[in-house]
């Protein structure tokens, strides 16, 4: 119970506390003011960035770094819409985070007020859940509801619209109220032990299994179970961008990332495997290509916590709602060693002959820097990416051996996510060396947060991989529009070194030479006083491969560059 | 309800819901996003005041609905949603019919409602109105033996649904 009069935004800082809050991603305006008022003397640190879309891929960074959810709080209106491609972008990759937006006085509410807008249907489609305040007396059920709801069952965003008028009323109320969620049955409880034997008959009947591991299982904490699972059953793993790190990629075992620029081995796997058995991934239109043609001929097993992902893409044999660990846990107690030897030797034949690989010769390229710093930092750093070649590059020799060490924005693909994502992973784990990995065209989308890094004295290290062009676009136009370039050519780029000396504690490194790869890498490294930036001027029209064009299946991969005769067809697929 | 489902079925879907603003919305949004039409919704509390009944009749491909219902029953504030199209419930609909007659197709009016057991509600000198309760099936072939006069307007309320016996709706 209050035991002094509070002010409705006293209450809401008081729940954050105690949810054990300690940083707040945000922006201020007036519909917010309340709560900025409310936060002086708060345990909990204001991170004030400089634009709202960089407070939600702070707060969306520092949830995937961490595992506990990411909070925003913005104004009403363009500060509120600001939000939405974070928050989306957190919805598509089930990241938990709390969005506070402040909202014009309730009796305004629908009477375009300045800064007014609705928030709350705006968001609808792009939150697992959204809140209107309608009283300061439920500030304390709602914001209860909010975190419980964000990082339970399948994570997801929550969005909570604060009028100014609760924010700032007199609260009188329970601080610690029960929540009203009927609706709401996030655990999914022991897995149908009848689909687990199911699944272990299916396993032990199969000679060329492949674990197809997602997000879910790093969500879930499946790594030790996985791991312990694909030794007992001598079973090849691959993951997915967002699973990157719930199987050692340096394993025996592991197969890298599948799909459209996955690893030749993992996309042969899948084209050959008796059995795929996906845990915790929803079979995304990256990973399968043709829906149809995708593992015709193999037993398909999906294990997810979210039973609306079970048949969406592709039918499958087997569906086994549950939490991820939990699954495996048991299905570990009704499972053997497979004879796989024939099937390991095979896959093992193709990782020999179709190695990632880069030519060494020519221009400064990616692929070198990338693999470069993947043997400086052994898995040991948290390596943050944009959208794009880099991005894929990335996934490729970025070797990712530990859980939540790889942040990408995956099912949204959402260019200028990295750089504030690092941000709010360092803030998150101040003590591991956290690498951005970003193209000259996704850097510029939020570069203003250089000063959120600098002033913070955020030792983040960005890598702009400045090709001069939107690299990724320029890709399918010389593949599939006989090279008519539009729309991607970045002449006028700054000098990103220098931009970053501009910011006080800020420091800027050029790489040009593919000699000076390990010496800039180790300068950056060493620079730990806020943020640098290394301007890696880039061959301009590297392509990214393998390549599954959109549409096709996965027997359709192009494993390296088509020879130039090559007519491609336009891909059929989304995008 | 033995017929093939095809992409034209209607399916009758019951969706039991927390009774707060924007629940409606969120549904009507997992219809629009996926491009499903809602063909007719009726909201109304529950016994229990603080939930809503939902049915909603909507047709499309079998896979979509089966989609919809999934992450329809997702929404937080949604306890559950189920489609009603395979098990034998009772499902009603109510339709008014105003008509523009003379009196002397006033008889023979009054016949047909007779035959579908409809009420008048209304009687003018110049126009009647009649209401028909029923299976939607019915009133579609009341509505059908009526159109033989001027039907000025006609409103429906949309099927509601409820499970037979002690199963839950």
């Amino acid at each position: 119970m209050s035991e002094k009069k509070m002010t409705g935004a006293e209450a809401l800082v008081r729940c954050l506390e105690n949810e054990g809050v300690e940083y707040i991603f945000g922006l201020s305006g007036g519909a917010a003011l309340p709560i900025l008022d409310a936060l002086v003397g708060s345990t909990i640190k204001l991170v004030l960035v400089r634009h709202e879309q960089g407070a939600t891929h702070m707060a969306d960074g520092y949830a995937r770094a961490t595992g506990r959810p990411g909070v925003v709080l913005v104004t009403s209106g363009p500060g509120a819409t600001n939000t939405i491609t974070g928050i989306m972008t957190a919805h598509m990759d089930s990241v938990p985070m709390v969005v506070i937006t402040g909202q014009t006085i309730s009796t305004m509410l629908g009477k375009d007020a300045f800064q007014e807008a609705d928030v709350f249907g705006l968001t609808m489609p792009v939150v697992k859940h959204s809140y209107l305040i309608k009283s300061t007396a439920e500030i304390p059920r709602v914001f209860r509801e909010a975190f419980f709801i964000t990082n339970s069952g399948r994570p997801g965003p929550v969005l909570i619209d604060v009028p100014k008028d609760y924010s700032a009323g007199e609260f009188s109320g329970d601080l610690y109220p029960e929540m009203e969620l009927p609706g709401y049955h996030p655990d999914a409880g022991e897995p149908d032990l009848a689909v687990v034997m199911q699944i272990a008959e299916a396993l032990s009947k199969s000679r060329r299994p492949v674990i197809l591991a997602g997000h879910g299982a790093l969500i879930a904490g499946a790594e030790t179970a996985l791991r312990t699972l694909a030794e007992k059953l001598q079973a090849p793993v691959t993951n997915t961008l967002l699973g990157k790190g719930a199987f050692p990629e340096s394993h025996p075992l592991s197969l890298g990332m599948p799909g459209m620029h996955g690893t030749a081995y993992a996309n042969k796997a899948l084209v050959e495997c008796d059995l795929v058995m996906s845990v915790g991934s929803r079979f995304d239109d990256r990973i399968i290509g043709k829906a149809s043609r995708f593992c015709r001929d193999a037993v398909k097993i999906h294990i997810d916590i979210d039973p609306a992902e079970f048949g969406r893409m592709i039918a499958c044999d087997h569906y086994c709602k549950g939490d991820a660990k939990r699954v495996l846990e048991r299905l570990l107690e009704h499972v053997g060693e497979l004879n796989t030897k024939p099937w390991l030797a095979t896959l093992d034949g193709y990782k020999r002959r179709y190695p990632l690989t880069y030519k060494k010769r020519g221009g400064l390229k990616m692929q070198q820097i990338l693999d470069t710093l993947n043997t400086m930092t052994s898995g040991d750093a948290i390596i943050v990416t944009d959208v794009g070649q880099h991005q894929m590059w990335a996934a490729q020799f970025c070797k990712t051996e530990k859980p939540n060490t790889w942040l990408s924005s995956g099912g949204a693909g959402t260019m200028g996510y990295g750089f504030p994502a690092g941000i709010g992973a360092a803030f998150g784990k101040p003590k591991t060396p956290i690498w951005v990995i970003a193209g000259d065209g996704g850097f510029q989308m939020t570069m203003c947060e250089l000063a959120t890094a600098a002033i913070n004295k955020i030792p983040v290290k960005v890598i702009v991989m400045n090709n001069r062009y939107l690299g990724m676009v320029r890709q399918w136009q010389t593949m599939f529009y006989d090279d008519r370039k539009s729309g991607v050519d970045l002449e006028g780029n700054p000098d990103f070194a220098k931009l970053a000396e501009a910011f006080p504690g800020g420091r800027g490194f050029t790489l040009k030479r593919a000699g000076d790869i390990r010496k800039v890498l180790e300068k950056a490294m060493a620079y730990n006083d806020g943020p640098c930036v290394i301007n890696a001027i880039v061959e301009k029209a590297e392509n990214v491969f393998p390549m599954i064009p959109a549409g096709a299946p996965l027997e359709g991969m192009l494993i390296s560059e088509p020879k130039p005769d090559q007519k491609l067809e336009k891909p059929t697929g989304s995008t | 309800m033995n017929n093939a489902i095809t992409d034209k079925t209607v399916h009758t879907i019951s969706v039991y819901v927390a009774n707060k603003p924007g629940v409606l919305a969120r549904i009507a949004q997992v219809f629009a996003r996926r491009g499903f039409n809602i063909d007719s919704l009726v909201v109304s509390p529950s016994v229990d005041g603080r939930y809503s009944r939902m049915t909603i009749a909507s047709q499309g491909s079998v896979q979509g609905l089966e989609q919809i219902i999934l992450q329809v029953s997702k929404l937080v504030d949604v306890m559950h949603c189920v489609d009603h199209i395979l098990d034998e419930s009772i499902v009603r609909e109510m339709a008014l019919a105003k008509l523009r007659l003379t009196s002397e197709q006033r008889t023979e009016a009054l016949q047909i409602c007779e035959h579908f057991g409809c009420k008048t509600v209304d009687l003018t000198p110049t126009a009647m109105t009649v209401m028909v309760t029923g299976h939607s099936d019915k009133l579609d072939a009341c509505i059908d033996m009526l159109r033989q006069f001027e039907i000025i307007e006609l409103v429906r309320t949309g099927k509601v649904v409820m499970a037979r016996g002690d199963k839950v709706t």
